[in-house]
Parts: structure tokens; C-alpha cells; sequence
């Protein structure tokens, strides 16, 4: 052990007797050790790609595909390119990474106050969800929710039928499709109702600090929300009707058509996603809440707040500073994770791009790059866009 | 009376309590009689086949006759025997490793790191000593989780720790690598590193070398973790009192000397918690091998049911699995937990 000691005291000496030695070497045996493993890389794939008589370049993206998808948000068939089906799976990964993200934030929120709950059961509860949920992989929850659960919904002829206009059977859930007449004018008011909505808070919050008065914000929002878009509505002449989802019989094989159609996959990685993600928010959301000291709370009572005045300016603003950070890091886990979805072949970026893709075209370089590029570009996007929020609601120190 | 009232308090506090405790109770009446009754009541402990299960309750049949292949996988029966001997002697010296001195807690520590995972390596594939070579294509079950699991964390632990210095580091090109290396991984998901390690790693190795498919998957798994390793070991290394640097700067050590006897130790104490939960992130992971065409234990019971004599065994596989999982997981989870605790009490 001393013999090794040693050797080290001696590189060190020789290190802060040489300073430039010290930030030059290690630096220039960094730089040339990347260039001999990238040139020696580069070199074995374009000698492979050579041999193997596969061209290399991005113009594939311009070719036919000739698959079908089984799902997408935007038109798709077989005769588009591959460019085109690249754009339907990164749609569809948005549309569940979407999805995942707005449910896991409900559910982890819910279940990370009820854990604080003094109620032992609803607290016994919450601990029980995410214990239980967290400590299993989140792709046999997926194959859970897939292969054993969604399986027990019945054929096409007797479905499920909620409130009269969900259908639900072994083929997806189907609800009806929204008809719309005049649909530009009831955007257009909600964009107004929105846009008058934030300038009335501001002229709140400058009239509260000018004479202390305060108006019900909320209130008056929630009520403009409702009565400007029914205005638009009545007087534009605004409609919708709704197309219902009708069963079918073709060639011996029922199924509903019309409507919107759910497909089980996107319903199974939703669900096993949002469960999975909720438990690790919950544990961020006690943490947060947890994290603040009591004193705030009793200060704020002993200056005459109310119950909920203390909740809503004094411990949530907090708790979401404490909050914010780590979900953060739990949205990005959920996006990422969503590519799991080639496993139930959901059709996300992974299984269009990198999986049908690559099996026709073999370019398997520049397909498995893209594919990294662009997640890595949705974590650096969702990144950015959590650190404007987080810097918005952090301690403004003066 | 008093009980009475403890009742009255703890569960009808207020009305939003009484809904709470009224809800919970009818959901916890709704699911949980009938699972245990599928689990244990209604459920077939003897049988050889399908056949001899009854509707309605779980079918364990199915568990016992795949119960070596969910362990091992296609491991061949009568060479299971290397299997079990490398993890006993694993599982021992774990449990010994707690009543030994400091000195040999040390050597058994660096058997573990180092020979020993050669020596298991080499137990496992055969070829030499008379034992018949093993090919990784048989690999599977949970053996396959635990080998995949910890070999890379193994390997990642060293590269992580050089990542986390590098990145701060303040020679700039060192800095920058580190920092582009640690975000790009972390920016990626595991499963497209997955595709990497399958269909591209060939592509870039020299025509004709034949790297095995296992051997890739634990390379791309441990370029993937040392990543996230590396930002664990930089919340150690900066947790660790700014005093410590300039201590050991004033008698006159420089930087390799003072990182590795003095800051490392320290720093890496700290972060055990954070390593183990790498692991258990990396452990509940290793599914997703199946892209490469691996089976452990979940690929195993998705082998299983669909072989045609054991068709609509779904959820019974996946429950054992999702059991097996949990225990690892929560076993792991409460350790890291427990050590966290003794860190905060020793401060």
C-alpha cells in the first residue's frame, strides 16, 4: 500500500513542479484518444458499410416507406415517405409522453398529500400504491396492463358501454368524434377569453397592491371562462354534434367504425406509465411538503390567514420550489420511458423509426443516431422549459 | 369509550376524513378478498398441466413446472450446479462480510470487486477446466437479470467516478468531455442504447470479429449507467466539506494523492445510498434486454405462455415476476434507506 502511496506522491510532485505540463497532457491525451477511437470506428463502419454494399446518407428519408402504421395523429399510408413516418412516430410518443405527464402529476399529487394524511387507512393506503408500484419494472407493468388486463374486455359484439358513448372492447375504447360547425370563431374566443383573462389577474394583482383590495380572482376568471365562450357560441352560431361510433359486420368480423378510436397499446402504456411515474412524484410531493417548516405555517396563522390562505400563499408556493426540480427529472424519466412502447408495438418513434424502419432500409448508423438525437432533444426542450418555470416560482432573494 | 373516540378522531376527524375512510374501506372490500381468494383460496398447487388447474383462481402449476427455466433459463440442467456455487458464495460472504474486522472486510471486499467476477465469468461460460462450455444464448432467467445488473454496475463504478472528476475538472477540454458525455446518456433512453448495442456496435467493430451479444448489451449498459453513476458520485464529491480540500492542500498533497486518500473515501461513503438506488434502477431495467433478443426472467414468462400447452397463463406470470421484483427492489430500497439514516446520525 506505502509502495503505491508513494508512487502517487511522486506523480503528484511531478505534476506541481510541471504546471503546464499538468493542463496540457491530460487534455491532449483526452483529444487524441477520441480521435483514435472515433477514427477506428469510422473506419471499421464505412470498410462494413463498403463490404456489405449499403450506402450511407440521409436521402433515404425521401423514399417510399411502404409500411402502414397502425395509429397515427397525421394522414399516413403506405405509399408516404419515410421522413413522413418518422413524424408519425414522434407524434405519437409526444401524444403519450403528453398524456403520461398530465395524469402522473393528478395521481402522484393526490397520492403524495394522501400519504400525509392523519387518516391511517388513506395513509396506509398511499403508502401501499407506492411501494407496491415503484419496486416493479415499469415494462411488466406494461405487459401487465396489456396482456392481462386490457385482454379481459369483451369482443367487438358486447362491448362495454359507458354512459352511452364510450365503447369499450378487446380492439380499443371508442368514443364519439366531435362534428363542429364554425369551429375557427369558438377558438378564437377562447384565445380572447385567455388573453383577457391574464390581463384582468395582472390589473388584480396592480390593484391589490395599490389599495390592498383584494377581488376574487379565480372566481371571476372561472366566470369569465364560461359566460365570453357561450356568448360566442349562441351569437356565431357555433355547433356540435357528435358522430357516434356504430358496430359494424364485415365479412363475419364486427367492429366499430366512425368515431375516435383508442387503440389498446396507446391505453396500456398511458396507463402503466402515469401509475409508475405518479409513485416517484408522490414521494417528491411529501418530500416538499414535508420540507417546510412549521413555523411558516404558524406565523402565517398568527398574522390572521385563513386555512386555505395559508395553503394557497404560503405552503404551496413553497413546497413547489422544493417540488419542481426533481419532477422535473421524473418527466424526462417518463418521456424517455415511453419508448418502451415498442414492446406492446405502440407505434412511437423506436418502433416506426428504429424498428420498421431500420429492418427495411439496414441503415442502422444514421437511424439509431437520429432516434438518440431526438430524445435527447425533447429531454433538452422539457429541461429548458421546467428551468424557466422553476426559475419563475424560486426565492427571488432582494 | 376512549377507543371510541381514538376512532372517532383518527378516522371521522372531518367530513372529508369520513368519505376518505368510507371509500377506502369499500375499495379495500371490493379488491382484496377476491385477490386473495384468486392468490391462494380458488388457486392449484398440485398438478403437472394446464389441466389440472380450476377456473377462477390462479394457476401455480404453471409457476413449478417453469419455476428452473424463470431462474436459469436455458441453461443446461445438469451444469446449474456452477450457477448456484458462484451465487453461494456470493450470498455468504455478504452475510460474513458483517461480523469481520476492518482489515478483512477490506480484502474480502476487493475478492468481491475483482477476482471474483472473473472467476464467475469464467464458472459460467466453461470451456476451460473441464467444463463444458456454456453459450450465452442459453443464459437467461433471473441469472441473466443478476449477471447483467451486476456486472455493470461493477464496470460503470470506476468510469463514474472518473466522470464525475472530469467534469470538475477545471482543464477545459476534460470538463467539457465529461459534461457531453454524462448528458448525452442521461438525455437518451435505455432502450434506443439497446438497439445501439444490437444493431450498430456490429457495424463499427472490424469486419469478421464476432462480439458476443451479451458482451455488447453489458458494454452499452455500462456506458449508459456510468452516466448517471457519475452524477451520484459528483453529489458526493461536492457534499464532502470544502475544509477537506484545503486541509489536505495545506500538508502539502497533491491532486491525485489527496482525491484518493482523502476526498474519494469520503465522498463514496456518502453516496452508497445513491448507488444502490442506481442499481435498483438498473435492476428493474434489465428487461428491456429483450430488444437484442435476450430473455431474463420477464422474457422467460413471455417465452412461457405462449407455448401452446400454456396458453393464458398471462397473469400468473407476471405476478410471480412483478412478486420476484418487488422483493429485490424493496429489500434494496429499505438497505439504502437504513444506511442513509446512519449516515445522518454519524454527521
Amino acid at each position: 500500500m506505502s509502495f503505491l502511496q508513494n508512487k502517487i506522491e511522486k506523480f503528484d510532485q511531478y505534476l506541481s513542479d510541471h504546471p503546464k505540463v499538468k493542463f496540457f497532457l491530460p487534455q491532449a491525451l483526452l483529444v487524441v484518444f477520441l480521435f483514435i477511437i472515433i477514427g477506428y470506428l469510422s473506419f471499421n463502419a464505412s470498410s462494413n458499410l463498403a463490404a456489405r454494399g449499403i450506402d450511407t446518407g440521409f436521402s433515404f428519408l425521401n423514399k417510399k416507406a411502404s409500411f402502414d402504421i397502425q395509429f397515427s395523429m397525421i394522414e399516413f399510408d403506405s405509399s408516404m415517405t419515410y421522413g413522413r413516418a418518422y413524424l408519425v412516430g414522434l407524434l405519437n410518443t409526444i401524444l403519450v409522453s403528453v398524456i403520461g405527464i398530465i395524469f402522473a402529476t393528478i395521481i402522484g399529487f393526490f397520492f403524495g398529500i394522501l400519504r400525509l394524511s392523519t387518516n391511517p387507512l388513506a395513509s396506509g393506503l398511499a403508502t401501499c400504491y407506492i411501494e407496491t408500484l415503484r419496486n416493479i419494472s415499469l415494462l411488466l407493468q406494461i405487459f401487465f396492463w396489456y396482456f392481462a388486463v386490457l385482454r379481459l374486455l369483451p369482443s367487438a359484439e358486447n362491448s362495454l358501454v359507458l354512459f352511452n358513448f364510450v365503447y369499450a372492447n378487446i380492439k380499443g375504447i371508442y368514443i364519439p368524434r366531435f362534428v363542429w360547425t364554425n369551429l375557427s370563431f369558438f377558438i378564437y374566443g377562447i384565445i380572447f377569453t385567455i388573453f383577457f383573462i391574464i390581463i384582468f389577474n395582472k390589473y388584480a394583482s396592480i390593484l391589490r397592491e395599490k389599495t390592498g383590495k383584494h377581488l376574487p380572482k379565480f372566481l371571476i376568471s372561472i366566470g369569465l371562462l364560461i359566460i365570453i365562450p357561450s356568448f360566442v357560441v349562441l351569437t356565431f352560431g357555433v355547433s356540435l354534434e357528435f358522430s357516434h361510433p356504430k358496430l359494424e359486420v364485415n365479412m363475419g368480423i364486427s367492429n366499430y367504425i366512425g368515431g375516435v378510436s383508442i387503440i389498446p397499446e396507446l391505453i396500456a402504456l398511458a396507463f402503466a406509465l402515469s401509475l409508475y411515474t405518479s409513485t416517484f412524484i408522490a414521494e417528491n410531493v411529501r418530500a416538499g411538503i414535508l420540507g417546510i417548516d412549521k413555523g411558516q405555517k404558524e406565523a402565517a396563522a398568527s398574522i390572521g390567514l385563513t386555512k386555505t390562505q395559508i395553503l394557497k400563499l404560503i405552503v404551496i408556493p413553497q413546497a413547489l420550489r422544493i417540488i419542481i426540480p426533481p419532477t422535473t427529472n421524473q418527466y424526462l424519466n417518463l418521456t424517455k420511458n415511453s419508448s418502451l412502447a415498442a414492446a406492446i408495438a405502440y407505434p412511437d418513434i423506436v418502433l416506426v423509426f428504429a424498428g420498421t424502419a431500420l429492418m427495411q432500409t439496414g441503415r442502422a448508423i444514421e437511424i439509431v443516431t437520429i432516434t438518440m438525437l431526438t430524445y435527447l432533444t425533447l429531454s433538452i426542450l422539457i429541461s429548458i422549459f421546467m428551468n424557466w418555470y422553476n426559475k419563475k416560482v424560486a426565492l427571488t432573494e432582494k | 369509550m376512549r377507543s371510541l373516540n381514538f376512532i372517532k378522531t383518527r378516522f371521522f376527524s372531518s367530513p372529508i376524513d369520513a368519505f376518505l375512510t368510507l371509500s377506502i374501506s369499500y375499495l379495500i372490500y371490493l379488491t382484496i378478498p377476491p385477490f386473495i381468494n384468486w392468490v391462494l383460496i380458488d388457486a392449484t398447487f398440485y398438478g403437472e398441466t394446464k389441466k389440472d388447474c380450476i377456473d377462477g383462481g390462479a394457476c401455480w402449476v404453471f409457476i413449478k413446472i417453469w419455476f428452473t427455466k424463470l431462474l436459469y433459463g436455458l441453461y443446461p440442467s445438469e451444469e446449474i450446479w456452477r450457477i448456484n456455487f458462484a451465487f453461494a458464495i456470493l450470498i455468504i460472504s455478504i452475510v460474513i462480510y458483517k461480523y469481520l474486522n476492518q482489515k478483512l472486510k477490506k480484502y474480502l471486499f476487493l475478492f468481491l470487486v475483482i477476482p471474483f467476477p472473473i472467476f464467475s465469468l469464467v464458472l459460467f461460460s466453461g470451456g476451460v477446466f473441464g467444463l463444458s462450455p456454456v453459450d450465452t444464448r442459453e443464459w437467461g432467467g433471473l441469472f441473466l437479470t443478476l449477471v447483467i445488473s451486476i456486472f455493470a454496475i461493477i464496470f460503470c463504478f470506476p468510469i463514474g467516478i472518473l466522470l464525475a472528476m472530469g467534469r470538475r475538472s477545471n482543464l477545459p477540454v476534460i470538463k467539457y468531455f465529461s459534461i457531453g458525455f454524462i448528458e448525452f446518456w442521461r438525455g437518451v433512453p435505455l432502450i434506443t442504447v439497446l438497439f445501439m448495442a444490437g444493431v450498430m456496435f456490429p457495424l463499427l467493430l472490424p469486419s469478421g470479429t464476432n462480439l458476443d451479444k451479451l458482451v455488447r448489451v453489458i458494454i452499452a449498459i455500462t456506458l449508459f449507467e456510468a452516466a448517471y453513476m457519475a452524477e451520484v458520485v459528483r453529489g458526493g464529491l461536492q457534499a464532502v466539506g470544502r475544509g477537506q480540500y484545503d486541509a489536505s492542500k495545506a500538508i502539502g498533497m497533491g491532486y491525485w494523492k489527496s482525491h484518493i486518500f482523502i476526498i474519494l473515501p469520503q465522498a463514496l461513503k456518502l453516496v452508497i445510498p445513491g448507488i444502490a438506488n442506481t442499481f435498483i434502477a438498473l435492476f428493474k431495467d434489465t428487461p428491456l434486454v429483450f430488444v437484442v433478443g435476450l430473455l431474463e426472467i420477464l422474457g422467460m414468462v413471455n417465452l412461457a405462455k405462449t407455448n401452446p400447452y400454456w396458453l393464458g397463463m398471462a397473469t400468473e406470470g407476471y405476478v410471480f415476476v412483478a412478486f420476484v421484483y418487488w422483493i429485490f427492489c424493496f429489500a434494496m430500497s429499505r438497505y439504502s434507506l437504513s444506511i442513509e439514516k446512519k449516515l445522518k446520525i454519524t454527521n
